[in-house]
């Protein structure tokens, strides 16, 4: 055994939508020799029981995420912004469709 | 932050019930348990399809047999989702195959025992998935997240496997003399086995107070035993049969059923590699494993032509 094989098939992330209309959800990841590979194999592990009607696969390595340690500073600026929220406004009683 | 502070916030997010993220700073403990946990996990779903696959081509009938290929499939899906959520905790599923086959990783005892009679395929979906179930329920409020979403998953597509287990052994069990006895046969030989499949008894396993303090068990081994002979009693007496355990008896007390004591010499025996089929089970991974090189190294090939007729 050695690496060969798998080892460089690169990973890939899947994502599903499981209804015309709905955004697509991650669902896992697999690995594969190519994009469209990895499609029909995401439609094997992920979609057994038609949890799907789209397949997107992204190559793990390609995708950029926000540092959970800096999430409390990162994400503060939206925490005193109450002001973005409808619930922030009153309204005179009895006035409809605001 | 000091290790200790860190330590400390990890434990209040645990305690909180706000679920653990690969890219969020964890023991490296906790990293190494889930590891080990979740590739043994995978690798019993995929060892696990040998003893049922051994009964593919002499299902009874057509029904029995495409229900027996699609479950078989699901395991192999379950392989999958583990296997993704342990490279998530930062190892290469390679890595983890290669552990599998050289016999340094560990995959479920029960998965060597040998499927002797059709009616053992009803006892493994009723008995080892049905085992399997309850620890997998417990498992989807794990607190790594990865794990806990693939136990969801995992979940969702075990139902029916126990169902259909439970119809073979009870259309046996309502059959012919000598079917009703094949029946009690794989009962009493799967019985045993699918209790050790919790592991050893709390006050032996060392383990289980750090997993439950970080809430990646929720429940103890002989919990979840409990809950699973109280369920499985009640569903053999449904059907005529009779659970092989002379000491078995409803507690009033407790609420639950005492039983008799199990034989952890031979779940060490079969965990360190001398149980029944232990050897065919490695092997039949080996040789899959080997016989399957042509295709992947096709896969690539093709792959490659693809990207360069694309260019
Ligand atoms: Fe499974
Ligand atoms: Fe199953």
């Amino acid at each position: 055994m050695s690496q060969e094989n798998q080892a460089n098939w690169p990973l890939y992330e899947v994502f599903i939508q499981s209804k015309p209309g709905l955004a697509h959800k991650h669902v896992g990841s697999l690995h594969a020799p190519d994009a469209q590979t990895a499609i029909e194999n995401a439609r094997d592990v992920y979609t057994r029981r038609s949890e799907g009607t789209s397949i997107w696969v992204v190559p793990a390595e390609a995708i950029s995420a926000s540092s959970p340690d800096d999430a409390g500073e990162f994400f503060e600026p939206a925490n005193d912004k109450v002001y973005r929220h409808p619930t922030f406004y009153d309204i005179p009683k009895g006035v409809k469709y605001l | 932050m000091e290790e200790n502070q860190l330590l400390e916030k990890f434990q209040e997010k645990v305690d909180a019930e706000i679920k653990v993220e690969p890219k969020d700073w964890m023991p490296e403990k906790y990293r190494k348990t889930l590891i080990r946990q979740i590739s043994q996990h995978a690798h019993s779903e995929v060892v696990g399809m040998l003893p049922e696959a051994n009964w593919l081509t002499r299902a009874p009938s057509l029904r029995r047999k495409m229900i027996l290929l699609a479950k078989i499939q699901d395991e192999a899906g379950h392989g999958l989702y583990l296997y993704s959520a342990a490279e998530t905790l930062g190892v290469d599923r390679q890595e983890l195959v290669e552990e599998l086959l050289s016999g340094k990783a560990k995959y479920s005892s029960i998965f060597n025992y040998p499927t002797l009679t059709w009616a053992d395929i009803g006892a493994v979906g009723w008995l080892v998935d049905g085992a399997a179930i309850m620890n997998q329920v417990m498992l989807t409020r794990t607190s790594y997240g990865p794990y806990s979403r693939a136990m969801v998953r995992i979940c969702k597509e075990e139902s029916f496997h126990q169902r259909q287990g439970f119809e073979i052994v009870a259309t046996l069990a309502k059959g012919t003399p000598e079917q009703k006895e094949m029946a009690q046969d794989a009962l009493n030989r799967w019985w045993w086995p699918s209790l050790m499949m919790f592991g050893p008894r709390d006050d032996n396993s060392p383990n289980t107070a750090q997993s439950m303090k970080w809430k990646i068990k929720r429940k103890t081994n002989d919990e979840l035993r409990e809950e699973f002979i109280d369920r499985t009693v009640q569903q053999a007496e449904a059907i005529g049969l009779t659970v092989p355990d002379k000491d078995l008896k409803w507690n009033e007390e407790r609420g639950h059923y005492d039983h008799g004591e199990i034989n952890w010499d031979e779940f060490y025996n079969v965990i360190q590699g001398n149980g029944p089929c232990n050897q065919e089970r490695m092997k039949a991974r080996r040789d899959a494993y080997d016989n399957g090189r042509w295709v992947r190294e096709a896969a690539k090939a093709y792959a490659a032509k693809r990207a360069a007729k694309a260019a």
